[in-house]
């Protein structure tokens, strides 16, 4: 068995050694699926951290990645076309500044997040699956009827938004950037895991009668769960609409949310590398058995499959054994 | 009866037809153990729901520390001082024994809402959750995962966490359900010593546990209590006799 952490130092050598190798071999290619691979790590941990923590297993987190994605696109289209987005009650215009898309993506995807978690929390189990799933779907059939933002052809931004001091149009610099957020991320999830509200939280997975007992309200934990872990997948969204430099409804459909929970899933549940380890090795596939046959998604299926039946907790579970205790 | 820490009046609760608490009126005094004694399906589980905020009753009303709780949620009444253990252990299985006593630290602390800080380096709850330990003698498995623990065990981390929440009063459902004799009367020890600190409500099928612990026993048949007195006075009652006690007084 190997050391988790050494597993987890790896993945993170393997992003940073791979794109080194791409310059030099000048492949920028495998920059872009590298670049796609840590904006759904991203999106993943965010889902990972209301799934493995929570226990919440919500079907719609494409909501967040799509609101990530259009509060891109939609700020994006705007300050392409010198059109302010309202003029009433005051004036908002769009801009091409990745800090402030990011900042209105989180704020949004939040807020959403906010609302769905009050309504979807009420329930439990299948109720909560079947809720989360819906609330995607609603969000999904908006968008494809959104004529003014491209509705079902989606929005199409011609320029890369821009990062003070960097080039973003550089493959190599937006990669940079995306694994810098990635990495802040992972170390956000991390400190959640060990922290006081990461205990509590943890215990309310488990045993949610004790934590009541013990004075707390194990829903308003999973609650606030769920909004940060929407606000981290609404960040990747609006990353994954730049890389693309396109949004479209497909960002919400029911498929993403499987998606970023397959991520989870291959790489394992609950562990902090679980969902870089899933989103590189679900890209790889998505590549390399694409290109042999565009039903590579049975061999994805077989694998899941394989690892639900054979590997409790995923590859690294499987790599690396059960999750060491905390310190 | 003012001093009472914890009371019910004329509480009843029914499910469809089935009456599982008809008009109890129970009360705990400070430094005692009143113990709760009856057949299975006498309606104890209920009486402790209603208790602790689990179940809401029908009519009556639950007062704690003179307040009445009646309508409050299980939180409201564990951050008023209400301790509890369950019948069955409800631990974080996957976590380590000093995780399960540090979210009892943390429920009393009230201060959940701390993301980036790490709970275990935290002082202050990390001393009540290992005194809590130590008491229960489980300090040396502070590091183990709660699922290796034994049985018994279990039953002790149960004891601690309540007593992280420095709680008023006390209510534990079959505390040495399934303990070994051994295991059993070292507890009974410890609840001895602990009935000065916070009152217990003891509901136990263990009757030697029972006879020796308690300062007064309420017997509770078919949602009824059909008699409260001290040991000796529930021992020479005819009615219990015949109720429950059988062969066994």
């Amino acid at each position: 068995m190997i050391r988790e952490r050494y597993l987890n130092a790896l993945t993170l050598a393997l992003f940073v050694a791979i794109p080194f190798w791409a310059i030099t071999a000048d492949e920028p290619f495998t920059i872009t699926l590298m670049t796609r691979a840590v904006v759904f790590a991203i999106a993943a941990v965010g889902l990972n951290i209301a799934l493995g923590l929570g226990g919440l297993v919500s079907l719609g987190h494409a909501v967040f990645f799509g609101l990530g994605g259009y509060a891109m696109g939609i700020l994006a289209y705007h300050a392409q076309n010198y059109t302010p987005l309202t003029e009433w009650p005051f004036l908002i215009e769009g801009t091409k500044s990745m800090p402030l898309i990011w900042l209105v993506a989180v704020i949004v995807s939040s807020l959403a997040a906010l609302v769905i978690g009050i309504l979807s929390l009420r329930t439990a189990g299948v109720y909560f699956i079947m809720i989360t799933l819906a609330f995607g779907q609603m969000f999904f059939f908006f968008a494809i009827s959104w004529a003014e933002y491209g509705g079902e052809d989606g929005l199409s931004i011609y320029v890369r938004n821009g990062f003070p001091g960097l080039n973003t149009l550089d493959p190599i610099q937006f990669y940079g950037l995306c694994l810098g957020l990635l990495c802040l991320v992972l170390l956000f999830a991390w400190r959640l895991s060990g922290s006081p509200f990461g205990l509590a939280l943890n215990a309310a997975r488990q045993v949610p009668v004790r934590v009541e007992t013990a004075g707390l309200d194990p829903v308003r934990l999973k609650l606030v769960a769920f909004v940060v872990s929407g606000a981290i997948t609404g960040l990747a969204g609006a990353l994954f609409a730049d890389l693309n430099r396109f949004v479209s409804p497909t960002m919400f459909s029911w498929q993403t949310s499987g998606e970023i929970m397959i991520f989870i899933i291959i790489g394992g549940v609950g562990r902090l590398f679980g969902p870089v380890v899933g989103a590189l090795v679900f890209v790889a596939l998505e590549h390399w058995l694409g290109a042999l046959s565009d039903f590579w998604h049975i061999y994805l299926g077989l694998l899941l499959l394989v690892i639900v039946l054979f590997g409790k907790g995923g590859l690294i579970g499987m790599l690396c054994g059960r999750e060491a205790v905390h310190d | 009866m003012t001093d009472a820490v914890l009371q019910t009046s004329g509480i009843s609760k029914s499910f469809g037809a089935l009456r599982a608490s008809r008009d109890i009126s129970i009360d705990l005094k400070p430094g005692e153990i009143h113990a709760i004694i009856g057949p299975n399906g006498a309606g104890k589980s209920t009486l402790i729901g209603q208790i602790c905020g689990t179940l809401r009753p029908d009519s009556g009303s639950v007062h704690l520390l003179g307040k009445d709780v009646t309508h409050q949620p299980t939180r409201a009444r564990a951050r008023a001082g209400l301790g509890r253990t369950f019948q069955i252990s409800s631990l974080a299985m996957e976590d380590t024994v000093l995780q399960n006593v540090l979210l009892g630290a943390l429920g009393a602390s009230g201060r959940p809402w701390r993301f980036f800080t790490n709970v275990v380096k935290d002082t202050s709850l990390r001393e009540t959750a290992e005194e809590a330990l130590a008491r229960v003698g489980l300090i040396d498995q502070a590091r183990m995962r709660t699922a290796e623990l034994s049985h018994g065990q279990r039953r002790q981390l149960e004891v601690a966490v309540a007593l992280t929440q420095k709680p008023q009063a006390l209510v534990m459902d079959e505390p040495m359900a399934g303990m070994g004799s051994e295991g059993s009367k070292l507890l009974t020890g410890f609840l001895d010593q602990l009935r000065h600190e916070a009152p217990i409500l003891l509901v136990e099928h263990d009757m030697d546990a029972v006879f020796s612990l308690a300062d007064r026993i309420s017997v509770l048949v078919y949602g009824e209590v059909i008699a409260t007195g001290t040991v000796d006075e529930i021992r020479a009652n005819a009615a219990v006799k015949e109720a429950y006690l059988g062969d066994e007084a």
